[in-house]
């Protein structure tokens, strides 16, 4: 099954790469190869790294990043974005449903114990409405894309997503790597992210909260894999990064600890997962969480984002009912689609996926990271067999979906310029009474040969992606590296409407 | 600021100080064991090195006697010497990785570069005719930190945490280093050429010979190196210079910190006093011993009542 490139579509440039294929075309492999190694070097000195188990080695390797960036035209972003806002409003106003009036189970279009008896869902929440009405606050959606014009939700990420210091990190090194191919583009910036962020935190405020919110980011320390970016969103947001050992409740107010004594926390943004959050509430041996969190949660003394009990939203058995979700609460029909996904526990789906596990990609329902899947078309019968025989001993464990050609980006590898399979994830912002998109999103990129799995714990890499603001690159005199950049098009543009 | 970034701080700017300390250290040992080989008193030189460093009873322990090679290794690479360079870099490391946004981007890239540049070395890069070049290398790393510090840190109380960790050492360093040739300052010791060397090499230790010249225009006497070291607020590596700076930084956290914080300030402001008690004739009449001995151990109890005042929160 050829896939389709987002570069050259049956032997044409499409328009938004023109700049860039002209780009690699004039500077040739060297000079591209020079551009990867101080790619190189800049991650290491500024030390975002990512913490990969089980792999011994170097415990903080490099995500490889490669320095092709996968560009995406405005008007197929304007899509995206309303089909993003679309589908996490449709998130949210589920979990607001399930924990409140379960409208969506009493009308059987939810199987109510998918959701009762989720692992994720947590009883605690029934019945509390938290700050704004809003669970997911910040929500990282995984895009796949088939097709000019075809983009699916392979994943929801509802609880702590993460890698957008990558998809931050990554423009500042394209800006500094590649000034010129920068400034013939007039790339969306991505930039603000961070005030985006803290905006929607602030917006959030706790009831109790009199005056500006006191916002912290709750790490589990410098061990987690994510560290780098717990830090990196602190620093770029001005707040403090706290561990749970910081924290304490008093009268059900959230204080840290400081050199000054005491001070108040009014909103948390917490990248622990819901059972460290309080070990009163949910693992009394957990080391990491804040006895009496909870409690103060509950009686709106602090905000949570996102809202314990969100992964229920981003289960992989309830992502079947997502269109549904959204017809049911908005009576809309969803901007962007899902994959077709077989649950292998009902028996008809099952005998399905048995029969055709070679087509199919089967994944572990509540698994992430790549861990424990399947990649049909690229597995051995012994993997098959060992597969089939899982699926059987816990068909509510699994669900399968064909496998898709993910559309590939031309990506700088050791045998020159090839496609690699690449997805995406945006992060979506959902705050007060407002939902904030920046631009694009993290280009994941598989960089094994035909490899379809993205994730860094994988061996994937990471891109830049640039949303330009218009559909295609001005035509530029001179692009190659150190030439004279003269976008004149451009400039008499920006000129003519400012004196206008 | 939380209870514990200030703790990070203050520990992150104790081992960016002492790596560099034990860099100095070190490279006046070499000189100085080349100059004694003749005589063949070159055993005392690294035997002194250790007491200089504070680490010789755990040294003895483990390896026994003090060889060159041996006490090379154990002040560089050797991770079971929780203040050999190694020891000072990683743990330097992993307290700026924990307070990652209290730092300056170059502060951090000071500590992390040199933390991988350490990775990448091989034990035969810190000894035989290496040394010299691998200490001069951790003397800039330390040289950078700090003037990374110096020059792109907000003065707030981050920044005075990270500098009350960085005096309290080099006040415990250089009192140590005194302490460390007490004979070649005590009544008896001749202006010969050894104690001259012994001189020059205290000086050489805290890099203040040419402050020494600048300062006295004339040939050492032991009586102007005390004096210098331990009392002389010109230069930055006084005993006297380091706890001034630590009574103002201490004078302006109590004071933003609004609580009563008068347990350490009295400590800080007792052994600022206890430097120029006495004259350098007083001190050279047998009783330098005794006041160095003092200050290394109030620097100790400076260093826990720092802590209980501030770091635990």
């Amino acid at each position: 099954m050829p896939a389709f490139d987002e570069m050259n579509d049956q032997g044409a440039i499409r328009a938004p790469y023109e700049g860039i294929a002209r780009y690699i075309e004039t500077a040739g492999a060297e000079a591209l190869e020079a551009k990867r190694r101080e790619a190189e070097i800049l991650f290491r000195r500024i030390g975002v790294t990512f913490a990969v188990y089980n792999q011994g080695g170097d415990p903080e390797r490099l995500i490889p990043f490669d320095v092709i960036p996968r560009v995406i035209a405005r008007q197929e972003w304007e899509r995206l974005h309303r089909g993003l806002e679309q589908r996490v409003r449709a998130l949210n106003a589920f979990l607001a449903d399930i924990y409140g009036p379960r409208r969506i189970l009493k009308e059987g279009l939810v199987p109510a114990e998918l959701v009762l008896g989720n692992e994720g869902y947590r009883e605690m929440m029934e019945g509390f409405t938290p700050p704004g009405g809003v669970y997911t606050v910040i929500s990282g959606i995984d895009l796949v894309r088939t097709g000019p014009e075809d983009f699916f939700v392979l994943e929801d990420n509802c609880r702590v997503p993460s890698g957008v210091s990558y998809m931050l990190e990554n423009r500042e090194a394209m800006m500094r790597l590649f000034p010129d191919l920068c400034g013939v583009h007039r790339i969306a910036p991505v930039s603000h992210y961070c005030e985006e962020l803290l905006e929607t935190l602030k917006s959030l405020a706790p009831p109790a909260c009199q005056g500006e919110a006191t916002v912290v980011v709750l790490t589990p320390g410098p061990f987690n894999s994510a560290y780098y970016e717990h830090s990196f969103l602190a620093d770029e947001m001005g707040v403090e990064l706290v561990e749970g050992a910081d924290l304490f409740v008093q009268d059900n107010t959230v204080f840290m600890r400081t050199t000054a004594g005491p001070r108040r926390v009014d909103v948390i943004y917490r990248r622990v997962d819901d059972e460290f959050l309080d070990p009163l509430a949910f693992r009394p041996d957990s080391m990491l969480g804040v006895p009496g969190l909870i409690a103060a949660y509950r009686a709106g003394r602090v905000t949570l984002a996102n809202a314990p009990g969100a992964g229920v939203a981003d289960d992989k058995a309830v992502y079947p009912f997502v269109p549904a979700m959204i017809r049911f609460y908005f009576s809309e029909e969803p901007i962007l689609q899902n994959v077709p996904t077989y649950m292998c526990e009902r028996a008809e789906e099952r005998a399905y996926v048995l029969d055709h596990l070679q087509e199919l990609v089967v994944k572990l329902a509540r698994g992430s990271g790549g861990y424990g899947m399947l990649v049909g078309p690229h597995s051995t019968a012994e993997q098959r067999a060992t597969f089939a025989e899982r699926i059987r001993a816990r068909p509510g464990d699994y669900i399968a979906q064909p496998t898709l050609a993910l559309s590939t980006v031309p990506t700088l590898c050791e045998a020159g310029m090839q496609p690699r399979h690449v997805d995406l994830r945006p992060f979506v912002l959902f705050g007060k009474d407002q939902v904030r998109i920046v631009p694009g999103g993290l280009t994941r990129v598989a960089l094994r040969e035909g490899s379809l799995v993205v994730n860094s714990s994988q061996g994937g890499g990471t891109k830049d992606t640039w949303v330009l603001e218009q559909d295609a690159p001005p035509m530029a005199q001179s692009m190659g590296p150190g030439g004279v950049t003269q976008s004149m098009g451009g400039m008499t543009q920006d000129l003519a409407g400012k004196q206008g | 600021m939380l209870a514990r970034t200030a703790d990070s701080l203050f520990w992150l700017g104790r081992y960016m100080e002492r790596a560099g300390n034990v860099a100095r250290a070190l490279n006046v040992t070499l000189r100085m064991a080349a100059l004694a080989a003749p005589r063949g008193t070159e055993a005392a030189e690294w035997a002194g090195l250790l007491t200089a460093t504070g680490t010789g009873a755990h040294y003895q322990r483990l390896y026994g006697d003090p060889t060159p090679v041996q006490v090379t290794r154990w002040l560089t690479l050797d991770t079971l010497n929780p203040s050999s360079v190694a020891s000072c870099f990683e743990a330097a490391r992993s307290n700026a990785r924990a307070v990652r946004t209290a730092l300056t981007v170059d502060m951090w890239e000071a500590v992390n570069d040199t933390w991988i540049g350490l990775r990448k070395l091989d034990p035969d890069d810190a000894g035989g005719d290496r040394l010299m070049g691998f200490n001069d290398w951790v003397l800039s790393r330390a040289l950078l930190f700090h003037g990374a510090s110096t020059d792109t840190m907000l003065r707030d109380d981050a920044w005075r945490f990270g500098r009350l960790g960085t005096m309290l050492e080099r006040a415990d360093n250089t009192a140590r280093l005194l302490a460390s040739r007490a004979s070649a300052f005590s009544p008896g010791a001749e202006e010969n050429a050894e104690n001259y060397a012994q001189w020059q090499g205290t000086l050489r230790s805290v890099s203040a010979l040419r402050a020494y010249q600048h300062l006295f225009h004339e040939r050492l006497r032991p009586a102007r190196v005390v004096e210098l070291l331990l009392m002389r607020p010109e230069h930055p590596r006084s005993v006297m210079a380091c706890y001034e700076e630590v009574n103002d930084l201490l004078g302006i956290l109590a004071m933003s910190e609004g609580e009563d914080r008068v347990a350490c300030r009295r400590l800080a402001g007792a052994l600022r006093g206890r430097c120029v008690a006495h004259t350098p004739a007083y001190l050279m009449n047998g009783h330098l011993e005794g006041l160095l001995a003092e200050i290394i151990d109030g620097n100790s109890r400076l260093g826990t009542s720092i802590g209980k005042c501030f770091l635990i929160g």
